[in-house]
C-alpha cells in the first residue's frame, strides 16, 4: 500500500506537465463548485480545477524533497563522514556547529531563512538543506566513530590510501543503511515542511501550487467549500504516511538488532 | 553532581553564544541590501542612511557582533521598524500566551502518550498495539495546519463547542493544545511503548511477578517506573519541537504568541523583530533541554556518575 501510495505521487508529479491538465485556467462559472462526477475533487475558489492543482502540488513537494534529502543527506554525510575520521579539533568545532544548529527547535530556522531569503522554490530548497544536513552529519558521524577502527580502515591505512578514498571507499559505503531509513524519514519531514512554508506563504507563489498553499487557501474558505482544505490535507497525509510506514519497514529490515529480536536472538 | 551541573550550563552557554551569531547572521542573508529591503523602494538615501547607521550595519561586521552580543547582555533587543516599539515590550506581552499554549499541548500529549503507549506495551501484538501504534503513525503524519483547520470545522463551526479563533478563557485553548500536542504524543506514545517493552523483559521484572505481585503493580512501580528515563528525554526534545511548531498552530488560530509575531514580522520584513523572536525560541530550547538533563541526572544516579567520569 504505502509504495501504491508513493508510485502514484512520483507518476503524477513527472508526468503532470504531459497530461492535459489546465492548473491555472479560471473557469468563473464553476467558482467554489464541490466535487462531482465531471470533476472528482471540485473547483477553487478562483474556478480552477483542484485534482488539476493537486498533480501540480504533487511535483512541487516531490522536487522539493528529491532535492533537500539528496543535498543535505551528501552534505551531511560528507561533514560527519570527515569529522569523525580527521577527529581533533576539526571533531569538536563541526559537533559544536551541529550542537548550534539542532538548538533551533524543529522548521524554526527554516521558517527565519525562508521569511529573509524571500519566497520562492530555490529559496525554500536552501533553507530546508540548512536544517537538514545536521541530522544526516550527527548519524553519519556516529557510525564512522564506530567503524574508524575496524582491522579493515587500518589495512587500508596501511596500504598506503589517502583520507578521500578512506572515508569515500571504505568509510561512506558502510553508512548507506541507517543513511537510507534516515533519508525515508527524512523526505516525510521535507514534504511536510515544504507545504508548511508555503502554508504560511513563504514557499511557492502563485499562480503555481503547493498542497500547503492549497490548504491556506482552503481555510479562507472552509465554511462554503470544505473540500478545498480536505482534498490537498488528505494528499498531503496519504503520502507522508506512506512515507513513514515504509521508513518502518525500512528500519525493521535493516536493522540487526531488531531483526535479531525478532528472531529470538 | 555540581560538576555535572557546571560543565552542562557552560555546554549551553556555548550553544547559546553559537545561536547568537548565526541568528546575527541572518539579517545579512537577505538579498542584496538588507535596508533596502526592510524599508522599501520608495524610501530615500537619508532614510536608508538612518536606519543603516541604527541598526549598526555602517560598522564592520566584527563590531557589529560584539555590539549585538553586548545589547543582548543589557536585554537591549532593539526597536521594532514596524510598531517603533521596544522589542522587549512586544515579546513581553506575546510570552505568556505561547507558554500557556505550549505547556498545555504538552500536558495534551504526555495525558495521550502513556495509556496509549502502556497499552500498547501490555497487549503487544494484539488489536490493542495495533490500534494505539496506528493511531501514533496517524499523529506523526497530520501536519498542524491541516489538523487545525479540520478541528475548527468539527468542533467550533459544525458542533459550536470551542470558539474558532482567538485567546479567550479555557475553550479557546483546547483545540490549538490538541492540534500542537498529537504529534508530541505520537512520538512520546511509541517511546513509552518500545521503553516499556524492554524493561518488561528484564530479570527484576519476571521477580517481581514471581513473587506475586499483581500485574498492575509490576506494571506501574517496577515497569513504568523504570521505563520513564528514555521518555523524559524524548519530552525534553520534543517540547522545542513543540516550540517550533507553535509558530504554526497559532497562525492557524491566531493565536497571539510569539510564533504569530515572528510570521507577521516576516511578511512586514521587521527583521529585527525576527531576530527576537528565534532567538527567545532558541534560547528556550536550549534552557528546556539542560533542564531535562538535569531532571535526568536527578532521577538516574548512574547519569551523574558518567557526568563526572567524562
Amino acid at each position: 500500500m504505502p509504495l501504491l501510495v508513493l508510485g502514484l505521487w512520483a507518476v503524477l508529479a513527472l508526468l503532470g506537465p504531459l497530461l492535459p491538465l489546465h492548473p491555472a485556467r479560471i473557469d468563473l462559472a464553476r467558482i467554489l463548485a464541490g466535487p462531482s462526477p465531471h470533476a472528482w475533487f471540485g473547483y477553487d475558489n478562483l474556478g480552477r480545477p483542484l485534482f488539476d492543482r493537486l498533480v501540480m502540488g504533487a511535483r512541487t513537494s516531490l522536487l522539493v524533497a528529491a532535492a533537500v534529502v539528496t543535498l543535505s543527506g551528501v552534505l551531511g554525510a560528507v561533514i560527519g563522514a570527515f569529522s569523525a575520521w580527521l577527529g581533533g579539533l576539526w571533531d569538536r568545532v563541526i559537533v559544536r556547529i551541529i550542537d548550534v544548529f539542532l538548538a533551533f527547535p524543529g522548521i524554526l530556522l527554516a521558517i527565519a531563512l525562508a521569511g529573509i531569503l524571500g519566497p520562492g522554490i530555490g529559496n525554500v530548497v536552501v533553507a530546508l538543506c540548512a536544517v537538514g544536513w545536521v541530522g544526516y552529519a550527527r548519524l553519519v558521524r556516529a557510525q564512522v566513530l564506530s567503524l574508524r577502527h575496524r582491522d579493515y580502515v587500518s589495512a587500508a591505512v596501511a596500504l598506503g590510501a589517502g583520507q578521500r578514498r578512506v572515508v569515500f571507499r571504505h568509510l561512506l559505503p558502510l553508512t548507506l543503511a541507517p543513511l537510507l531509513v534516515e533519508a525515508t524519514f527524512g523526505i516525510a519531514g521535507v514534504v511536510i515542511a515544504e507545504a508548511g512554508l508555503s502554508f504560511l506563504g513563504l514557499g511557492v507563489q502563485p499562480p503555481a501550487a503547493s498542497w500547503g498553499s492549497m490548504i491556506r487557501d482552503g481555510t479562507r474558505y472552509m465554511l462554503v467549500a470544505p473540500h478545498m482544505v480536505l482534498v490537498p490535507g488528505l494528499a498531503l497525509m496519504a503520502v507522508v504516511l506512506a512515507v513513514n510506514l515504509l521508513g518502518d519497514r525500512l528500519r525493521d529490515r535493516m536493522d540487526v538488532r531488531s531483526a535479531t529480536a525478532r528472531t529470538g536472538g | 553532581m555540581i560538576g555535572f551541573l557546571v560543565r552542562r550550563i557552560l555546554g549551553a552557554a556555548l550553544v547559546v553564544g553559537g545561536v547568537v551569531i548565526l541568528v546575527f547572521m541572518l539579517i545579512h542573508f537577505t538579498p542584496g541590501d538588507p535596508v533596502q529591503v526592510m524599508l522599501g523602494e520608495s524610501a530615500t538615501p537619508a532614510d536608508q542612511a538612518a536606519l543603516r547607521h541604527a541598526l549598526g550595519l555602517d560598522r564592520p561586521l566584527p563590531v557589529q557582533l560584539v555590539a549585538y552580543f553586548d545589547n543582548l547582555a543589557h536585554l537591549r533587543l532593539g526597536t521594532s521598524l514596524y510598531s517603533q516599539q521596544p522589542i522587549a515590550t512586544i515579546l513581553a506581552r506575546r510570552i505568556p500566551a505561547t507558554a500557556e499554549l505550549a505547556g498545555a499541548a504538552a500536558l495534551v500529549a504526555v495525558l495521550l502518550a502513556f495509556p496509549l503507549g502502556v497499552i500498547a506495551a501490555v497487549h503487544k501484538d494484539t488489536g490493542w498495539d495495533y490500534g494505539s501504534m496506528g493511531f501514533a503513525l496517524l499523529g506523526v503524519s497530520i501536519p498542524n495546519f491541516w489538523m487545525g483547520p479540520l478541528l475548527i470545522l468539527c468542533f467550533s463551526v459544525w458542533l459550536g463547542w470551542f470558539p474558532v479563533s482567538g485567546r479567550e478563557g479555557f475553550a479557546s485553548l483546547v483545540l490549538p493544545a490538541v492540534t500542537l500536542g498529537t504529534a508530541m504524543a505520537a512520538i512520546l506514545s511509541r517511546m513509552v511503548r518500545s521503553s516499556l517493552l524492554e524493561v518488561l523483559g528484564e530479570d527484576y521484572v519476571r521477580t517481581a511477578r514471581a513473587k506475586g505481585l499483581s500485574e498492575r503493580r509490576v506494571i506501574l512501580h517496577h515497569g513504568l517506573r523504570n521505563a520513564l528515563l528514555p521518555v523524559i528525554t524524548m519530552l525534553g526534545l520534543q517540547l522545542g519541537t513543540l516550540l517550533g511548531g507553535a509558530v504554526i498552530t497559532e497562525l492557524v488560530f491566531s493565536w497571539p504568541g510569539v510564533g504569530q509575531l515572528l510570521i507577521d514580522a516576516i511578511h512586514r520584513r521587521d527583521y529585527p523583530v525576527v531576530q527576537a523572536c528565534v532567538l527567545l525560541i532558541s534560547v528556550t530550547y536550549v534552557v528546556v533541554n539542560m533542564l531535562t538533563d538535569f531532571v535526568y541526572a536527578w532521577v538516574d544516579p548512574r547519569v551523574r556518575a558518567a557526568g563526572r567520569g567524562a
